[in-house]
């Protein structure tokens, strides 16, 4: 059982990245549909550097700097020349997965050793729990680490408060002073840096190789989660896990021979989503309290 | 100006002339793939039979395939352009290419259309598989015989007929080795999500097989079992590279020598759907015997495993029918009794069960 565990929190961490990022892009009131994109751009770049560099954390932080700079190019359209942010998120999509495989070919074929397990000395030894808590690579602490720190800055500092002004309400923001598009800029390229290590996760950790397309459409469950989450930082720590569970469940389920269609559980995190869409669609207050009120929308400083 | 009409007249010249300029010209042929080479897997290995193909006839042939083209009407698209673009012999690599391949087959009657593991034909549209499941059956007796839990852990993608022959193939080859060994099927509904198929090994781990198989394609299964300590069998190209210690073998799909011949066939004129093996016209259905399955060197396993596996090797390629009975399915019905063996058209329409030794119902 602990196993099964296990591999729920390791299966959920590159969705606790690459969503909490686009929830700050999204907060900052950008939304960006290229999450595959630059969780691929990630993971070939860090797979690329971890292999020539015989170092999974140089690797880290090359999946981090590919994810931004992917993030950049959706930046320069959609920000600088206010193009339609849902076109140029698709559009970066695609471009991303073309342009992974593009550097990724001549690295199929090869295999890395990944990044090591940290024994937390003294509480790893905690029967279980220790297994569990405290036996884990570093990227699974960055995952919580980042998840507290984008909660903490949106919730309890100046910064968050910018933020979350530009997302509600630009034009006012704007009025105040603050720079709109540069704010945006920085969210975007966060949530680039975000799905970057997301996806460098895969290729470091999760499955030690490179494909094309390997991460399988995580990016667009990425982008659910921020929704299932309501745009709040934890809770996209807890619809990870739970999002996580449900595709491990569905797997054990079919190895011990449960009756229940493996379609059926697949479904689960979709329809969950789906719910939470209802949701928030029918609670106003709900909707209020958390979207942010100029998600997608262009701004143009001189009107 | 003078060289500019030279250039048209010279080009209207072979135009007209076409046949006998098509003597001196290449044979165009056209692939079309569903990923692209670098799935490692499924697609990989038809361009690495394209290259083979290159190499063997040189200048007398010119390829040309169109990559990442999704199953469906689109393909047809596809498929159509290439037959415009002059090829004379297109290979269609993917089960869902079948009916937009019968489609364009019927447009361009000059043109010679193969697809690959599908079942309809026409005039001058025929079929070409490999007898994957073949190796499976030596899979399940060096997994028999290397069990300590007796559990065996298989990933499947989607239940169509070629994956269930595989399971089967498997657990007979399993229990000719060991009554009390087990196979728990874990269906991941994708060809190719390698997260997902590592979860799924990591999940059979957890459940106590030491054994891993896979109908997937992609090389994270086995790298999952290298971290774990356990042992697994790769799948359509060989996956050593990823897991030194962990492979078994693996069972690589060479379409090489099908290309070859059919290509052959064309420059001489013999080119045909007649008769394939075993009643089905203008079927190529190989397997080990004539190398278009090829198993990869046994290693990490003990010298009698070794042994078992060779002479199950041998004996399929001497001929026999891995579906012979008698066997029962998992529910205790006999299927087939002694001396009752599968044809190949059994093996597409009746297998709609698993046979003993395997755990769960077929989904769906």
């Amino acid at each position: 059982m602990e196993q099964l565990i296990l591999t729920v929190i390791l299966t959920s961490v590159p969705l606790i990245f690459a969503a909490s990022g686009e929830l700050i892009a999204e907060r900052s009131g950008v939304l960006n549909l290229g999450v595959e994109g630059m969780m691929l751009m990630g993971a070939v770049s860090a797979f690329a550097i971890a292999m020539g560099t015989g170092s999974p954390i140089l690797g880290m932080f090359a999946g981090a700097f590919a994810g931004a700079l992917t993030a950049g190019i959706f930046a320069f359209f959609a920000l600088g020349l206010a193009t339609n942010q849902v076109a140029t998120g698709l559009a970066l999509t695609i471009f991303g997965t073309g342009l992974s495989g593009l550097i990724g070919a001549p690295l199929v074929g090869h295999a890395i050793d990944g990044l090591p397990q940290i024994h937390i000395p003294l509480l790893a030894d905690i029967p279980i729990l220790g297994m569990l808590l405290f036996q884990h690579d570093i990227m699974v602490y960055l995952a919580v680490i980042m998840v507290g720190l984008c909660a903490w800055v949106l919730n309890a500092t100046r910064v968050g408060l910018i933020i979350r002004a530009v997302g509600d309400n630009h034009d006012s923001a704007h009025a105040l002073g603050y720079s709109v598009l540069g704010v945006r800029l920085l969210a975007v390229m966060f949530g680039g840096m975000m799905a970057g290590l997301g996806g460098a996760y895969l290729p470091l950790v999760l499955t030690p190789h490179w494909a094309e397309g390997m991460t399988a459409g995580r990016g667009w469950i990425a982008l659910a989660l921020v929704v299932f989450a309501s745009w709040r930082p934890w809770r996209v720590l807890g619809g990870a896990l739970v999002f996580g569970g449900i595709t491990i469940m569905q797997l054990a389920g079919q190895a011990r021979g449960w009756t229940i269609p493996s379609q059926f559980l697949s479904m689960l995190p979709y329809l969950a989503t789906i719910i939470v869409l209802v949701l928030i669609a029918r609670n106003r207050e709900f909707a209020l309290a958390n979207s942010p009120a100029c998600l997608g929308r262009i701004f143009h400083a001189g009107k | 100006m003078k060289k500019f009409f030279t250039t048209m007249v010279a080009g209207a010249f072979a135009a007209v002339s076409g046949v006998s300029a098509a003597v001196a010209d290449p044979v165009k042929v056209g692939f079309v793939y569903l990923t692209n080479p670098g799935d490692h897997g499924w697609t990989y290995a038809h361009e690495v039979a394209r290259l083979d193909v290159n190499k063997h006839f040189g200048d007398k042939v010119e390829t040309t395939y169109v990559e990442n083209v999704p199953e469906g009407p689109d393909a047809a698209r596809v498929i159509r352009e290439l037959a415009r673009q002059g090829n004379e012999i297109i290979f269609t690599t993917s089960f869902g290419y079948m009916d937009p391949t019968l489609k364009v087959s019927k447009e361009f009657p000059d043109v010679k259309f193969e697809h690959i593991t599908g079942y309809k034909r026409s005039g001058n549209m025929a079929t070409g598989n490999i007898r994957f499941y073949e190796g499976r059956y030596v899979q399940g007796v060096v997994a028999g015989m290397m069990t300590k839990s007796n559990k065996i852990g298989y990933l499947a993608s989607f239940p169509i007929p070629e994956v269930i022959q595989g399971i089967n193939a498997f657990a007979l080859g399993m229990r000719s080795v060991n009554p009390d060994a087990e196979m728990s099927i874990i269906w991941v509904n994708s060809w190719y999500d390698p997260v997902k198929e590592a979860d799924a090994a990591k999940v059979h781990i957890a459940e106590g097989a030491d054994i891993l198989a896979q109908h997937t394609d992609s090389p994270a299964m086995l790298q999952t079992a290298e971290k774990a300590g356990v042992h697994g069998f790769g799948q359509s190209s060989d996956m050593k590279a990823f897991a030194p210690k962990a492979q078994l073998f693996s069972s690589v799909n060479n379409w090489a020598p099908y290309y070859i011949s059919k290509i052959e066939q064309l420059m001489d004129g013999s080119w045909s759907t007649g008769d394939g093996p075993d009643h089905w016209a203008g079927n190529t259905w190989l397997g080990m015997a004539d190398d278009y399955l090829v198993l990869t060197e046994f290693e990490n396993m003990p010298a009698d495993v070794k042994a078992a596996a060779e002479a199950a090797e041998g004996k399929i390629k001497g001929g026999f029918n891995i579906f012979t009975g008698p066997y029962s399915d998992n529910q205790g019905t006999v299927i087939l009794k002694a001396g009752e063996a599968y044809h190949d058209g059994n093996l597409w329409n009746d297998m709609n069960y698993y046979v003993e030794g395997v755990n769960g119902k077929i989904p769906g």
